[in-house]
Parts: C-alpha cells; sequence; structure tokens
C-alpha cells in the first residue's frame, strides 16, 4: 500500500507541472500583465509608467517562460513562469495582486465552503440512497414511476433555478431563514440551512436515479436470492446486503469529491453571500488576479489526485478482492 | 436508535434556538439579537474592497468606507448647490497666492500665463486626534509600544485586535505633508501620480529620488520618506503646511476634499511596515487610521466590514442651512446637532441584486439602488413622466429620491479615423448625421427605464457651465419645439450624409456601401438588444454597423493604440469644475501617443486656447461665456454622440433620516440618521414566519407515503406467510 501510495505521489509531480503549465499558458493567452495591471489600476489617469510599476512590484515584468537577456539557468528560472509557480509545491501560494496573503485568505474561507458542502454532501447521500432503495423496492410500481419522473423532472430544472426559487419561497415568501449572509459558530446554521436543503433537493434527480439503477443492477443477484430465501425482510437485505454490495460504485463518485468540498460551489456561494472559495475563484477571475487563479487551480489538482488516491484506498476497504499493487 | 434520537432532538433546538432566538423576533433575521434596537446602519459591498490607502484608491466602494474614517483638509457642504467646498480639517478653504518665476507674489487677477507657481497654505485646526490604534500606543516611559516588534511577538498576533495596547495623538501639519509625499512612494500605486506629478512641484523628480533610497535599502526595507524634502510640499508649523503647484491650478481644492490628501501618521505606517505584517493581511492597505467620526473594527473583505464610532472624534455639527425647500423636507429637522448619529454601520457581502432587494424590502438593509430587475415593480411612472415610487414601496413607507448624475456616457469617434475622423467637412457632417440618427431618447426609454438625460454637451446638470433650456440645447442635433428639445428629424440627417458624399449610406465616389465599424466591450445580458437596437439606428441612414464586440482588455489595447473607429466611452467627475470635463476633448490630452483622456483623440486649436484659458479661471460670466463658445465649438464638430447622463434611483426606508443625494461627498455617513426602534417594528411585522405551507407539504408527502407503507407491510405479510 505505501509504495502504492508513493508511486502516486511521484506521478502526481509531473501532472501538477502540466496542470501549472496549462493554466499559465491558458491564462496569458486572455490576458497580458498590462491588460491585468489596467485592471487593477482602473481606467482613469493610469500612466504607462503606473502600468510598469505595477508590474514591477508585483514581478510581472519579467519575460513568460524565457528570458533571453539572462544566462544559464536564469534564463528559465528569471521568468514569470517559474518565480510564480515554484513556490506552489510547496503550497506557498504567495500574494493576491490586490497584497492580500493567498493562504490566509484560502485558511479562513475553506471553512464556510465546508460549511455548506458537507452536509450537502452526506445529507444528499443519505437522501439520494434511501430515495434510489425506495425505488428499487417497488420496481415497476407506480412509486417507482413517478419517483423516476420526479427525478427526470428534479434533473431537468436549472441549479439557479433552485436557489432563486428556494430563496423567494422559504426566505421571502415564507420567512422562514434569512436570504443571504453568513455567520461564524452556531448561529451560521441559520444561514446554512437553505443552501443546504437547495444543495440535496438539486442532487437528488440525478443522484437518486444513478444510485437506482446501480440497486437494480445488485438486485437481480443470486446472493440477494439467497437472503430472501433465508426469510430476511426486504428492509434488511436491501439496507444491509444490497447497499453493502453496491458500495463500489457510490464510493467512486463520492470519495474522489470530498477533498473537493473545500473548493466550494460557485453559484451557491455568490448567490446566498457564503465567504467561501467558490466565490473566491470567481472574483479573482473576474478581476484578472493570476496569482489566486493559479493558487485555486492548483489547490483544485492537489485535492482531486488525493481524491483519485482516496478512492482507490477505499475499494481496498470495502472490497477485500481488490488488491493494490 | 437512543443515539439517533439523541441527535434529532439536538437539531431540532439547534434549529428551533438559532432561527427564533427565543425571543420571537423574526426568524429571516440575518443580524445578532442584540442589535434589533442598536443604532446601527445596515449596508453591503458588492466586491471586497482592493485599497483601503488614501495613497491608493480610488474606487466608489473603497471611498465608502475611507472617507468616513479620513479628513482631508477640505470637504463638500452637504446640502448646498452647487457643490461647495467647506473646511473638514482646515481652519479655512485655503486661497492660493500667485508667484512668478522669480518667487515675487502676484496679484490675484494676475494672469494665468504670468503665474510660474501656486501657493495654498492650509492651516489644521489644534486639538484633532487619531483614532485610538496600537500604533500610537506607548510604555510608560514614553516610547513606542509596537514599533519594533520581535518575531516572537508577532507570533502571538493574527489580526490588529490582538494587540492590546492603543493610544493616540493629535493630527498635525506634519502628516498632511507625509501623505502628499506618500503619492510619489516606490511601493505603493498612486492612481494621481502621474497627474498630480504634473503640477506638485518637484513630485516627478521626489518619485525618482524615493526609488534610488528604496532600491539601495533593499526592497522590503522601511524607507523613511520623511527624510527626504518635497519642495511641493512642506511644513510651516505644527499646524500649517505649504503646498506649491506649477502655474495657476484652481483645481487643487477640489483635490483636497479628496482621500488622497487626507493625512497618515508616520508612526502608523511604521507599524504597519514591520517585518511579518504583509503575512497576516495587517497592512495600512486594509486597517485605515484616522480622525473621522469612524474607524473601521472589523474588517472581513470576505464577509463583512464594520465602521463603528470613533471615541475621539473632534465633533463636528449638522448644516443649519440648506437649500429652498429642504427645511420642508425635513433635511434641517437635525440642524446644529452633533455629528455623527449613528453609532455603527455594518457593511455585509451582497454579490447578487436579488437576495439584496428582498433584503431591502425586509427591512435588513435601510438602503437601495434600483436595478434594471427591479424596475417595474419598483417605480411607476407619473402623468407628467416623473418617476414615483411604486404600490409595493409606497406600502412599506419606502422613499424615492432621483438625482442626475455627475457623469457622461458617450459614444466617441476616433478623430484620427480616415472615415470618421479629422477636421474636413464630409467627416464632420457624417458624425452630424450619425448624431441625429442615433435616437438617445429611445435608448433612455428602452434600456435604462427612463432613467438618464439625454446629454446636449459634455459638461452634465449641478457642474458649472451647463446651461438649462433652450441656450442649452445642441442646435445641431436639436430644434426647440413648443418649449422642448426635438430631435432633427432624419431627412436632416439624411440630407447631411449626402452633403457629407455618402447618398443612401453610400460613397458617391466608389459606389460602396459605407461600412462602419463599433467598438465596444459588452458582455451583459442586455448587450445583445442594445447592440441590435444601435445597428438599427445606423440603418435609418442605410449605413451598415460592423459590431466588434471584445473583451475589456482588447478594448482598452485599441483605444491605445487609435484602432477603434467608433467607441462607447464614460466619465465620472472627480470634481464639480468644467474643466474635469471639458479636459477630455483637449488636445494634449489625447489617449494616442499622450496617454490622456481625450478618448476620442479629438484636437482643435481653437477649443485649445480657450481650454488654458478656461481652465485657471474663476467661476463668473466671463468664464461661462468661454466655455460656452467651446461646447458650441465641440457640438459644431461633433466628435462625440454626447450621450447621457445617468438619473440615480435611490431608496430609504421610513426610518432613515437625511438622504440627500450627493454626487461629490463621500463622508455623508455622519449625517445619517435613522430610527431603530421603528425599523425593529417594521422588520417584525413585515417577517412573520408563514409556516402552514411546510405543513401542508409535509402531509402531503405522509399521505403519499401512506399507500407505500401499507403496500410494504402487505408484502412482509405476504412473505411470512
Amino acid at each position: 500500500m505505501m509504495a502504492y501510495i508513493a508511486r502516486r505521489i511521484l506521478y502526481a509531480i509531473p501532472i501538477l507541472i502540466g496542470v501549472n503549465l496549462l493554466t499559465f499558458a491558458l491564462f496569458f493567452v486572455v490576458n497580458k500583465p498590462d491588460d491585468m495591471a489596467r485592471v487593477h489600476l482602473g481606467v482613469k489617469h493610469v500612466t504607462p509608467q503606473a502600468i510598469e510599476k505595477w508590474k514591477t512590484e508585483r514581478g510581472y515584468d519579467k519575460p513568460l517562460v524565457f528570458n533571453s537577456s539572462a544566462d544559464g539557468a536564469a534564463q528559465f528560472t528569471d521568468t514569470i513562469f517559474f518565480r510564480k509557480s515554484v513556490s506552489l509545491f510547496v503550497f506557498d501560494f504567495g500574494r493576491s495582486d490586490d497584497g492580500r496573503d493567498i493562504g490566509l485568505d484560502i485558511r479562513e474561507r475553506m471553512w464556510p465552503s465546508l460549511a455548506i458542502a458537507l452536509p450537502v454532501l452526506l445529507i444528499g447521500l443519505l437522501t439520494n440512497i434511501t430515495f434510489a432503495l425506495l425505488m428499487a423496492f417497488f420496481r415497476a410500481t407506480y412509486i417507482d414511476v413517478w419517483g423516476v419522473v420526479l427525478c427526470v423532472v428534479l434533473m431537468s430544472i436549472s441549479g439557479l433555478f433552485y436557489i432563486i426559487g428556494g430563496q423567494y419561497l422559504i426566505s421571502k415568501l415564507l420567512h422562514i431563514v434569512p436570504v443571504s449572509g453568513y455567520d461564524t459558530g452556531l448561529q451560521a446554521f441559520k444561514f446554512i440551512l437553505l443552501p443546504v436543503v437547495i444543495g440535496v433537493v438539486s442532487g437528488i434527480g440525478a443522484g437518486s436515479r444513478w444510485y437506482r439503477t446501480i440497486f437494480l443492477e445488485e438486485i437481480g443477484k443470486d446472493y440477494v436470492r439467497t437472503a430472501r430465501a433465508k426469510g430476511l425482510s426486504e428492509l434488511r437485505v436491501l439496507f444491509y446486503h444490497v447497499l453493502k454490495n453496491a458500495m463500489i460504485p457510490i464510493l467512486t463518485g463520492v470519495v474522489v469529491v470530498l477533498p473537493l468540498l473545500f473548493m466550494g460551489s460557485l453559484i451557491m456561494e455568490s448567490f446566498f453571500g457564503i465567504p467561501g472559495l467558490g466565490s473566491y475563484t470567481i472574483d479573482a477571475i473576474n478581476a484578472q488576479d493570476f496569482a489566486v487563479v493559479r493558487a485555486m487551480v492548483f489547490l483544485g489538482s492537489v485535492l482531486y489526485i488525493i481524491g483519485l488516491m482516496l478512492t482507490d484506498i477505499s475499494y481496498t476497504l470495502v472490497d477485500p478482492r481488490v488488491r493494490l499493487g | 436508535m437512543m443515539l439517533m434520537k439523541r441527535v434529532c432532538l439536538s437539531l431540532l433546538a439547534l434549529m428551533c434556538y438559532t432561527l427564533t432566538g427565543c425571543d420571537g423576533r423574526p426568524w429571516n433575521n440575518p443580524y445578532p439579537a442584540g442589535d434589533d434596537r442598536s443604532n446601527i446602519l445596515y449596508s453591503s459591498f458588492d466586491q471586497r474592497p482592493k485599497h483601503l490607502d488614501p495613497a491608493q484608491s480610488y474606487v466608489e466602494n473603497e471611498y465608502a468606507l475611507i472617507a468616513q474614517i479620513y479628513e482631508p483638509p477640505l470637504q463638500y457642504d452637504y446640502l448646498k448647490r452647487p457643490y461647495t467646498l467647506i473646511p473638514l480639517a482646515a481652519s479655512a478653504v485655503p486661497k492660493a497666492v500667485y508667484l512668478d518665476k522669480t518667487g515675487k507674489p502676484l496679484p490675484e487677477n494676475a494672469a494665468a500665463g504670468d503665474i510660474a507657481y501656486s501657493v495654498y497654505d492650509i492651516t489644521i485646526r489644534p486639538g484633532i486626534r487619531y483614532q485610538p490604534h496600537p500604533a500610537f500606543a506607548r510604555h510608560a516611559d514614553g516610547s513606542p509600544r509596537y514599533l519594533q516588534l520581535t518575531p516572537h511577538e508577532l507570533d502571538a498576533v493574527t489580526r490588529l485586535q490582538d494587540f492590546t495596547g492603543r493610544g493616540t495623538r493629535e493630527l498635525v501639519a506634519q502628516d498632511y505633508v507625509y501623505q502628499i509625499k506618500r503619492l510619489a512612494h516606490p511601493r505603493l500605486e498612486s492612481p494621481i501620480f502621474g497627474l498630480m506629478s504634473e503640477y506638485i512641484v518637484g513630485l516627478k523628480a521626489y518619485a525618482e529620488t524615493l526609488r534610488k533610497a528604496q532600491a539601495a535599502q533593499g526592497r522590503d526595507a522601511f524607507l523613511d520618506i520623511a527624510q527626504f524634502p518635497l519642495e511641493g510640499a512642506t511644513l510651516m508649523d505644527r499646524y500649517t503646511y505649504r503646498i506649491k503647484v506649477y502655474g495657476k491650478y484652481p483645481q487643487l481644492v477640489y483635490w483636497l476634499a479628496m482621500p488622497f490628501f487626507a493625512p497618515v501618521a508616520q508612526e502608523v505606517d511604521r507599524f504597519y511596515a514591520q517585518r511579518g505584517m504583509a503575512e497576516k493581511n495587517i497592512s495600512l492597505d486594509w486597517y485605515p487610521v484616522g480622525t473621522g467620526p469612524y474607524m473601521l473594527t472589523v474588517n472581513n473583505p470576505n464577509r463583512q466590514m464594520v465602521l463603528e464610532r470613533n471615541p475621539n472624534y473632534h465633533g463636528e455639527t449638522y448644516p443649519a442651512a440648506g437649500m429652498p425647500g429642504d427645511r420642508e423636507a425635513g433635511l434641517l429637522a437635525d440642524a446644529g446637532k452633533p455629528l455623527p448619529f449613528i453609532d455603527k454601520a455594518v457593511y455585509s457581502l451582497e454579490k447578487e441584486s436579488i437576495p439584496y432587494w428582498n433584503k431591502f424590502l425586509q427591512g435588513y438593509y435601510d438602503t437601495s439602488g434600483i436595478s434594471s430587475d427591479n424596475f417595474d415593480q419598483a417605480v411607476r411612472v407619473g402623468l407628467q413622466g416623473e418617476a414615483e415610487a411604486g404600490e409595493l414601496l409606497l406600502a412599506k413607507g419606502i422613499r424615492l429620491r432621483t438625482s442626475v448624475g455627475a457623469d457622461i456616457s458617450y459614444m466617441g469617434f476616433n478623430m484620427l479615423d480616415p472615415v470618421v475622423g479629422g477636421a474636413g467637412e464630409r467627416a464632420r457632417k457624417l458624425r452630424q448625421a450619425i448624431s441625429i440618427a442615433i435616437d438617445y431618447e429611445e435608448l433612455i426609454s428602452i434600456f435604462r427605464n427612463g432613467r438618464a438625460l439625454a446629454a446636449q454637451g459634455p459638461i452634465p446638470p449641478g457642474i458649472f457651465g451647463h446651461v438649462d433650456g433652450q441656450d442649452g440645447v445642441n442646435p445641431h442635433v436639436y430644434d426647440w419645439v413648443q418649449g422642448k428639445p426635438q430631435r432633427k428629424s432624419i431627412e436632416t440627417a439624411r440630407r447631411l450624409l449626402v452633403e457629407a458624399g455618402y447618398p443612401n449610406g453610400r460613397d458617391a465616389q466608389t459606389g460602396k456601401p459605407l461600412l462602419l465599424h463599433f467598438d465596444i466591450a459588452a458582455s451583459g445580458p442586455d448587450d445583445k438588444a442594445y447592440l441590435d437596437w444601435l445597428r438599427k439606428q445606423f440603418a435609418k441612414l442605410d449605413l451598415q454597423l460592423d459590431i466588434r464586440n471584445t473583451d475589456f482588455n482588447r478594448f482598452q489595447e485599441k483605444m491605445h493604440k487609435g484602432n477603434a473607429q467608433i467607441f462607447q466611452w464614460g466619465w465620472n467627475a472627480d470634481y464639480p469644475d468644467p474643466e474635469n470635463f471639458l479636459f477630455m476633448l483637449y488636445g494634449p490630452n489625447a489617449k494616442v501617443g499622450k496617454n490622456g483622456e481625450n478618448a476620442a483623440n479629438y484636437s482643435n486649436p481653437e477649443f485649445d486656447r480657450l481650454f488654458e484659458q478656461m481652465k485657471s479661471m474663476d467661476n463668473g460670466p466671463e468664464r461661462q461665456a468661454i466655455i460656452s463658445r467651446m461646447v458650441e465649438t465641440v457640438r459644431h464638430d461633433a466628435p462625440w454622440l454626447w450621450g447621457l447622463h445617468r438619473k440615480k434611483f435611490g431608496l430609504s426606508h421610513q426610518w432613515y433620516h437625511n438622504a440627500q443625494p450627493h454626487e461629490m461627498a463621500n463622508n455623508t455617513l455622519k449625517y445619517i440618521r435613522i430610527d431603530p426602534v421603528l425599523r425593529s417594528r417594521m422588520r417584525a411585522e413585515w417577517n412573520a414566519p408563514v409556516l402552514w405551507p411546510l405543513i401542508a407539504l409535509l402531509a402531503l408527502l405522509v399521505i403519499s407515503a401512506a399507500p407505500a407503507v401499507v403496500s410494504y407491510v402487505r408484502r412482509e405479510r405476504r412473505a411470512a406467510k
């Protein structure tokens, strides 16, 4: 197992370099350092000297990837790409273009993201599995048919509609929770309740249909017939035997997203005023803050790689036949 | 099972506690229970501020905060119109003393050409003290407590609040001089450095001196700029400093009302410059320190910013006089009372307009603008075409106030372009024809819900030089009919087009259709409809319009290189002087080659001559006459389609008092008074929780599940048999 993890970590290094290079290329194809300076300095009274000063202060005055005026290794190291990328590998994210420490902002903002994403994942998982098992249990009855119809309807509605509709109905008409905002501690509950409910409801359609398919496939297998023949109740058959054996595909979908929960939800955070990492990323893209964009992409890549590793490890836990070599 | 039950009960209890607070207040109240009847103003910000350093900040949402904290020498009278400067920290509005090249004083009425320098002596009122701050904290022996922090001491600090010691000191003239020097600091990017270095004597060279000094000391070392003298900003005595500018620059006094010229204490700068502070996001750019009525006590740009009353505030009273009608409008009810009225202002992050609007209607924000989405819901148009608060707002006692912005949004012709540009008659008549064809009244009606005024020239209402009525109408585009301007007919435009050599939109010489190019950075949801509308306006003259929609960066690049042909641009006034608008048509201020704000690259020697004469004049009939000539010149040349001036609509609740739109002042929070008791009562009335739909939904779910349960039980029994 340890050898496998070590090997995967080594594989991750070229992947991360590639991701970093790609982010760099995509960003600077669209934006030049001069453009970034103009966005930050505004459009009034901006002089070329001010733009040069802004670039120099942030290290954007250097060539992008190759410095022909330097000698030796400096041709590659005295560039924007090298200087902005190397520190990432020790998780030193540096400063945003408006001067704030990115690492500090990430550490502050991941908690609100997590406060939304974790309950959505857990409650959503529980709801989807229960609903899928219910449909599987009543397969080919009106409950199954209408359940599937409901899932398709829920899947067809835009995520934005859930948010705006949820805010309108629950907050504006019924006055149950605040429309938006965030607080710390126990007071956070009233702010995250609606986003969590919306997150769960909007995920029921796709999740339940998928799990239903998995469960239906399992239900037809011999061990289920055996369990029933032993006289087990249908609930026990479903929730114990079927669920256990259907765990591998469920784990594939769930464990891989676990680390990414820190990254937050882009639209949800924006509409609910949640100060998480999703809105942080959106703000950075709008402000053409390359320092934050590359930090978030890098962090997302690292977390995704960790997620994949965790998925592989989790296979060994739920299925003894799987060995990591 | 017991565990599950306990978890469920705990969750239920948590829900009850956090939603209701067990005190009967509205469940959807986003603020802490203890604040319900407190004297707190609630507002929002949609983008986190980039800079709160007065040398760098230049954005409206940042000024909303720092203008309440920093006190420049001057401010605008809150009620008087036209906008009038009055002293803030200064004892009087300074008057310029003019000097010739040898330094000899000149009379007040000296010709601008004879004036080599203008000198402003500004005296600060004694006794003004800074807000409590660790930078001013001292040990018992009088030595600074936090100006030489060790790494160990800094380890224990994560926020500014972690410094337990606080101190203050008196505001002195040196602090103003220090801030002027900061405009040239090599580590700061002051947006007005380029402009000010053209006026403040020695500022450009001073920046170079500082740059070299910083390079010699090392990039991260604290640069003690106080050691380096600047000829244009000098200390006269403890409370007086002098600003010396080249030539005659009467607009300087307006800049003295902006945060760029607010005081910064050197020890504050030194405090924040200590190694390790920046890594904790503790900097002057994030924690402003001033003498104003408020201080920033919570600075979390990711969630909330809070201003609280500065206990050391020197005091000021509400204006005793205003304009006719102000008394009747209740704007003088607080005349002479001490400021500020509000104890605390809470600004919450609110990025989307829909939640903001809903919270405003629920009473959780005290004021709001009106977005296009909400316009029909909020406003109705009266019989005379005037905007009034709609029924929804009237029912809640919400008041509507409108004002015309000191701004202009125009469509410009690149005067360097061979087709639409230049001083030739052909191009001029083409521009005039287009100016008539593009119906701004229709645009305002369709796309802005009537929230703008069609511009007649470059100067907006409220700024000296603007003329109302028939005399103020652009005679090249409008006729005066039955007491109001009427756009000339499309036949007039077509006739001009024929005279320009483009009959039916075709070049008379080549017979080819005239294709014009419009550059814009448009990405909003309404932009496609707007661009389609614009094509139709050009099509009235059989002109083809190629729309080159691009992103902000490419658009800026095109403008800087002069590659745009027709473009859209705008300007917000820095100060209420016609110079701040007419300079956008001054030849030496062209964007191409000179990097100025003259985006059309318009150049007319007569206009330039008049501009140079006008900019240094005092307001009066003589200046008005010159401005009128200048405006007529540019109306004739038509380098812009004059576009529109925005009409701003502001809403405020019935508990919000002394609201008066002010286009120039940003330090207006101190004048606002609220009635928190009334607000609390109205919130409770408007936000009683409605539970029956949820109960009905729950019942529906139970009923729906019943057949399934029955079926399951039957199936289980059947299996058992």
